[in-house]
């Protein structure tokens, strides 16, 4: 059974501006909010696996993002290093509590920026990270230090699709889904090289957010506003589950941005 | 040019990171050099690779660094040069580093400093207040001086081969055989005198006696009127020589114009006497005792005339330098700013010459001895030509060009 970690969105809103999407005259509805975290809550508890919450701080409204917690493999959680001030406070939470929980905390250098799971998505046999917009090239070096396994750096270039996770989605058959130009060309063509049946999201669906899916085997849990990318990943046999998630994406994020596997695989 | 080395290590060959730090280098106008790869063996094992980048400016390498440090690339900071203290006067510490007549830069508190000038078989003595560098012989150093010792910290830039255009000086070690035809490149030549003399270029002529012995010293005289030659580099034989041959028609005796001529060298000392009681050549000039020959064209034409000396010398000629040392220096600076060189039928001349010159002087070697050419032109791998040839028929061949290419003109 496969375990998560979120984070009530009690303290959640837009505090500051660091993605083109935050806004923060426009805000965000906290009851609406609340509503939408609820139904993504209940529908990853009604899928086959277990979800753990962490009690969210005061002050830190982007601890509701767990993927950028960290990564974790087996038993060792890599917290991240966030490159904004505004977040970093998050790390020693996240970190207290997963040592808490006997994961064994294998720290980075304090100067290589690394946002977790945002950055470091496990597909087929090897472990993708994106860098540039938040998490450094020389972050990932070190993760194959710690992990042993290869890394493969993709270059993001659209800031809208700032972290990894935003753009790309593997699936467990091999494959992904992915919106290719949020990648540079030498991006694109690693992506290719590396996994098969590749599909790619339209543009106007991708801006839903529609690749920050959570997949839990054959169940993908997205949010609603890609049509024809749900008709495909049917077609091959998953499982979609459609939410609304218009408050996280008031500040760049969504299913999968709100949810970390522990562990994202037992190991490489 | 301006290089750095950057490292990069990871899984660069999967995330094509090292193929788009190469592209990235290329697209910015930049080089690159890889000076080691090591690429992983099993899937998970990461790979490595060393690369020198240059760039023609400080500010587009700065720029380009920055980009590639993005990409991963880890700017490799180039160690300082070691120093010692000179033990003594005219004496070097051990393991001294010996320079090269390649353009040299020294790494020292961070920045890099070019050794100047350029010298062959020097060490280097740096003054930290001044942040220079500069390469010195045996008798510039003094105890205490601060001289560069091992390997470290050093990055010597070769001369590249130009590739915007092609001239006779573009080939590497370019040799013409004694049996090999020279008229074509005898015109080049022509050709690329007439370029240095219309940009204001420094030619200079390096003469052996045989030019006067074989009766070639009017071929050199028509050179130095069409203003081809700005510094003559001579010993005191070559002027003997060329005086007894105003004077008195011979050459060490010999009259060049009459076939199988004999004389005593008795000649020759009177020659040397006359321009030592005259008070030198110049002087031997104005009082119009000197009124033909070689000399006398320097005198008239403004030629720079570098004499040295040498043991089996008679006189000296006033005004040759005969402390080695002193000629050495005097040699150095007379070649600093030259740019054309032309070592005409004299071994130990050219040598000396040649060992002095920076790795840009255009350089043309003519003697009949091919180890002679070939010695003198290896300190030049891309700048020298060298002709195994009688100088006699060269210089009459380049002298026939000159004077008809500026009737053509």
């Amino acid at each position: 059974m496969r375990e998560l970690l979120l984070c009530p969105p009690d303290y959640y809103g837009i505090e500051y501006e660091i993605n083109p999407w935050m806004n923060r005259a426009r805000g965000t509805e906290a009851a609406l909010a609340q509503k939408q975290w609820k139904q993504l809550h209940a529908r990853l508890s009604s899928l086959d696996c277990e979800v753990h919450l962490i009690p969210p701080q005061r002050g830190l409204p982007d601890m509701v993002f767990t993927a950028n917690a960290g990564l974790t493999v087996g038993r060792k959680f890599i917290p991240s290093n966030f490159r904004h001030e505004e977040r970093a406070g998050e790390q020693p939470f996240f970190a207290k509590w997963m040592e808490e929980r006997d994961y064994e905390a294998n720290w980075l250098p304090g100067n290589l920026y690394f946002e977790g799971e945002g950055d470091a998505l496990f597909g087929n046999d090897a472990l993708f990270c994106g860098y540039k917009f938040r998490s450094d090239i020389q972050s990932h070096r070190a993760l194959a230090d710690i992990l042993g396994c290869l890394v493969i750096s993709v270059e993001l270039v659209d800031p809208r699709f700032y972290h990894l996770d935003t753009c790309f989605c593997p699936l467990p058959d091999g494959s992904a889904f992915w919106f290719p130009s949020a990648f540079d060309d030498y991006g694109q063509r690693t992506i290719r090289e590396h996994v098969t049946g590749l599909i790619d999201v339209l543009p106007e669906e991708a801006v839903h957010f529609s690749c920050n899916a959570v997949v839990i085997e054959r169940d993908i849990v997205l949010p609603e506003g890609a049509p024809r990318l749900v008709a495909t990943l049917q077609d091959r046999g998953y499982r979609c589950h459609e939410l609304a998630m218009s408050e996280f994406i008031k500040a760049g994020g969504a299913c999968k941005c709100l949810t970390m596997f522990m562990p994202q695989r037992e190991k490489c | 040019m301006v290089s750095e080395t950057i490292e990069l290590r990871g899984h660069i060959i999967d995330s094509l990171i090292l193929p788009k730090i190469l592209d990235q280098i290329l697209t910015h106008g930049a080089n690159f050099k890889i000076g080691e790869i090591k690429i992983g063996e099993r899937r998970a094992d990461q790979s490595f690779a060393r690369i020198e980048v240059s760039a023609d400016t400080g500010e587009a390498l700065d720029e380009l660094m920055l980009r590639l440090r993005q990409h991963g690339a880890e700017v490799i900071e180039r160690a300082n040069v070691q120093l010692a203290s000179a033990p003594a006067d005219g004496v070097f510490p051990g393991d001294f580093y010996v320079t090269t007549n390649q353009q040299t830069f020294v790494r020292f508190g961070g920045k890099e400093i070019e050794v100047r000038p350029a010298m062959l078989n020097s060490a280097i003595a740096l003054d930290r207040k001044k942040e220079a560098a500069r390469a010195v012989k045996f008798f510039d150093v003094t105890k205490g001086d601060e001289i560069v010792v091992g390997q470290q910290g050093i990055r010597v830039v070769p001369v590249q081969r130009s590739t915007t255009h092609t001239d006779i000086f573009q080939f590497i070690n370019t040799i013409v055989d004694a049996d090999e035809p020279k008229s074509a490149i005898i015109r080049e030549l022509g050709e690329e005198l007439r370029r240095a003399r219309t940009a204001k270029g420094k030619i200079a002529i390096v003469a052996g006696p045989a030019i006067v012995r074989t009766g070639a010293g009017h071929h050199l005289v028509r050179l130095i009127e069409g203003d081809y030659v700005n510094r003559l580099f001579a010993g005191n034989s070559f002027a003997a020589y060329d005086v007894e041959r105003a004077l008195y028609g011979t050459s060490l005796g010999m009259n060049p114009d009459l076939a199988f001529a004999r004389g005593g060298h008795e000649n020759h000392l009177r020659a040397i006497n006359t321009i030592r009681e005259a008070g030198g050549i110049s002087a031997a000039v104005r009082q119009k005792l000197l009124t033909r020959g070689v000399m006398h064209a320097c005198v008239r034409h403004d030629v720079d005339i570098v004499l040295t000396g040498a043991i089996r010398d008679e006189g000296p000629i006033p005004g040759v330098t005969t402390d080695v040392i002193e000629a050495q220096k005097v040699m150095r600076q007379k070649l600093a700013d030259v740019t054309h060189v032309m070592l005409l039928a004299t071994v130990q001349h050219s040598l000396a010459v040649a060992s002095m010159l920076a790795p840009t002087v255009k350089t043309v070697c003519v003697d009949i001895d091919p180890t002679a050419v070939e010695r003198a032109v290896e300190h030049q791998p891309l700048q020298a030509v060298g002709l195994v040839t009688d100088v006699e028929p060269f210089l009459q061949e380049l002298a026939d060009y000159l004077t008809e290419s500026r009737i053509r003109e």
